[in-house]
């Protein structure tokens, strides 16, 4: 289990700063989600929690040690993270692709070890990947293109997965499947889960803890039952909502007012 | 029924695919048929049997003579020429992610060019072994050009092409301004520098060219060959090789530095032969795919074999003259680029 850990993380994009002095731990062997509206700095704050982005003061801990400390591939032994809508050659196929995930382990005579023959094997069936394995990434829909990447990630064989928005661009099936998936890592592995989502209600489903970033500042965080109300969503998504109880999960699920038809019987499945 | 092959030892370990190796194992034997042919037919037709028998050093004396002294070398020449712009062509593809880049097209030959003929007219009292130096200063600093011109907030694709285009243009332009203006020049260098800009190897020796580009390519061929699998995280972009570990800038300045290098190299003894480095990397693609394990040794590989062809039609064709080979490349790689460009319209994959 890896313990990620920012402190006083100062980060600007030219000259509008992004985050001022902000703290931040991962709970380990849990998900944690981060939420807040376009532009409020969670994606930068997630690329910066896995060193893609340098912060230019302050500093981000991994298992007790400074991250700018530790050689990339030590990171990569312990992190790993997918961005958002990575894109792969033409023609590269899954099996391929999911190969590179062990490059940490590597060395230009070491290329192929049993090690990393084992756990490619292992991503592949845990994100039932095997059959497609000789397909080229272009050549599969979204849903699996997305579950090929997080083959990848997975064959990294890292204690802490970080996902920048791992659902978009999939229709609801693929979102749930890949969220799906990413729960029972957490759940039968305790591997450390941090990711962007877009969609509040399901944040709180399957979050153990909701970290909600508004201009740069933590607005709150903890789990979704407990910080979860109408006047965080007024706050940092300038929403008006209802919330209520998840009629089958009772996880906290957020109704926004606004238009729209109205039926008189609603329908109860 | 496996697909790949896994050899393992107590310290190396490979995966490669069955279809790669059939592929390098064909284009390997077509190499070794174009050479026996490069060497058989000229002015001078030696049947094939009479060619082993003097590649094996039984031949007749005079055939034997032909063959080694004359024609050997720059079939050799064609060999090394060929792969190394191949290679490098499929590195920068890679480096840049542009399918669209070659050395010869974002101005990196033509620097290489410039290095060269600074060389032919200035130095021509140096050792002819430090050609390649100048010819690789020149392409570095042309790097280093496009790279100022072309960076706002990063490198796009499409603007790398375009500044290098006109780089190449106009380092074509300067060169050749250089050749003419040089008013000292004698007639015989000017007539060198010139034939040098069309890309030929005419005239190749064993210890002016081959000797003067061997060490360049047994060094830099298989340093290309250890960092294929850099490039192959590189390709998924910047954040994918950073979360896997790789040090994305140091790695990806290597092997510009290797590209670089390599062009240059070839450039110096070659001359200008264009387009290889932007054809042989995609037919190798559509043969073994995008992995760099195997588009570097069949770029290589079909990179020799077109210069090697193209260089026997440009000798053979229309004895007695002998046409740069450049003209050849050139004549199959336009319609080739342009096919490229078509494919690619509108951003599409």
């Amino acid at each position: 289990m890896s313990v990620i850990e920012a402190r006083s993380l100062t980060l600007s994009y030219g000259h509008k700063p992004v985050f001022a002095e902000l703290d931040l731990l991962i709970p380990p062997g849990k998900i944690t989600v981060l939420i807040g509206s376009n532009g409020c700095g969670k994606s930068t704050l997630l690329r910066s929690l896995a060193r893609l982005l340098k912060p230019q003061e302050g500093s981000i801990w991994l298992d007790g040690s400074e991250m700018s400390r530790l050689s990339s591939k030590e990171i990569a032994r312990r992190l790993a993270i997918l961005p958002q809508g990575p894109v792969a050659p033409e023609g590269l196929t899954v099996h391929q692709l999911v190969k590179q995930g062990r490059y940490p382990y590597q060395s230009w005579l070491q290329q192929w070890s049993k090690e990393d023959e084992k756990m490619v094997k292992k991503a592949l069936e845990v994100t039932d990947m095997e059959d497609l394995s000789d397909r080229s990434i272009d050549s599969l829909s979204g849903g699996q293109r997305q579950r090929a990447w997080i083959a990848m990630t997975l064959a990294q064989n890292t204690p802490a997965i970080l996902l920048d928005e791992p659902t978009t661009y999939l229709d609801m099936t693929h979102q749930i499947e890949v969220l799906d998936l990413l729960f029972d890592l957490n759940e039968q592995e305790s591997r450390t889960i941090v990711m962007v989502l877009h969609d509040i209600n399901l944040a709180c489903r399957y979050a153990h803890r909701i970290v909600a970033v508004k201009d740069g500042l933590i607005y709150a965080q903890g789990a979704p039952e407990t910080i979860m109300n109408e006047r965080l969503i007024r706050d940092v998504f300038d929403m008006e909502c209802q919330v209520t109880a998840d009629p089958i999960f009772g996880t906290p699920l957020c109704i926004p007012y606004g238009r729209g038809r109205k039926v008189l019987q609603p329908v109860m499945a | 029924m496996s697909k790949l092959i896994t050899i393992r030892g107590r310290k190396h370990s490979f995966q490669i695919s069955r279809r790669t190796v059939t592929v390098i194992a064909m284009l390997a034997i077509a190499n070794i048929a174009a050479v026996m042919i490069c060497v058989g037919l000229g002015s001078q037709t030696i049947n094939p049997i009479a060619v082993i028998r003097s590649l094996f050093g039984a031949g007749d004396p005079s055939d034997s003579m032909i063959i080694w002294s004359l024609r050997m070398p720059r079939t050799v020449i064609a060999v090394m020429v060929g792969s190394a712009l191949a290679v490098s062509g499929a590195l920068l593809q890679g480096i840049v992610r542009n399918p669209l880049t070659s050395p010869d097209i974002i101005g990196i030959s033509g620097g290489a060019s410039l290095g060269t003929v600074v060389f032919i007219l200035y130095f021509s009292h140096v050792s002819i072994r430090f050609m390649p130096v100048s010819s690789i200063a020149g392409a570095f600093a042309a790097a280093i050009l496009i790279y100022i011109f072309a960076y706002r907030r990063g490198i796009t694709p499409l603007r790398l092409v375009l500044i290098g285009i006109g780089m190449a243009t106009a380092l074509t332009a300067f060169t050749y301004m250089l050749i003419l203006t040089a008013s000292f020049t004698p007639t015989a260098v000017a007539v060198k520098a010139f034939t040098f800009m069309t890309g030929s190897i005419y005239g190749a020796s064993w210890d002016k060219d081959v000797l003067t580009l061997l060490p360049w390519f047994l060094i830099l061929m298989p340093i290309a060959l250890i960092f294929a699998r850099h490039l192959n995280v590189q390709e998924l972009g910047d954040d994918v090789a950073a979360s896997v570990g790789s040090s994305v800038h140091a790695k990806r300045t290597i092997l510009l530095l290797i590209s670089v290098a390599l062009a240059g190299a070839a450039v110096a003894i070659g001359g200008a032969i264009n387009f290889i480095g932007l054809m042989a990397p995609h037919i190798a693609r559509k043969l073994v795919g995008p992995a760099y394990g195997g588009v570097i040794p069949v770029s290589a590989l079909i990179g020799s074999l077109v210069l090697l062809l193209s260089d026997l039609i440009a000798r053979v064709a229309f004895i007695p003259l002998d046409i740069p080979a450049g003209v050849f490349t050139a004549a199959i790689g336009a319609p080739f680029f342009i096919y490229l460009l078509y494919r690619h319209r509108n951003g599409a994959q």
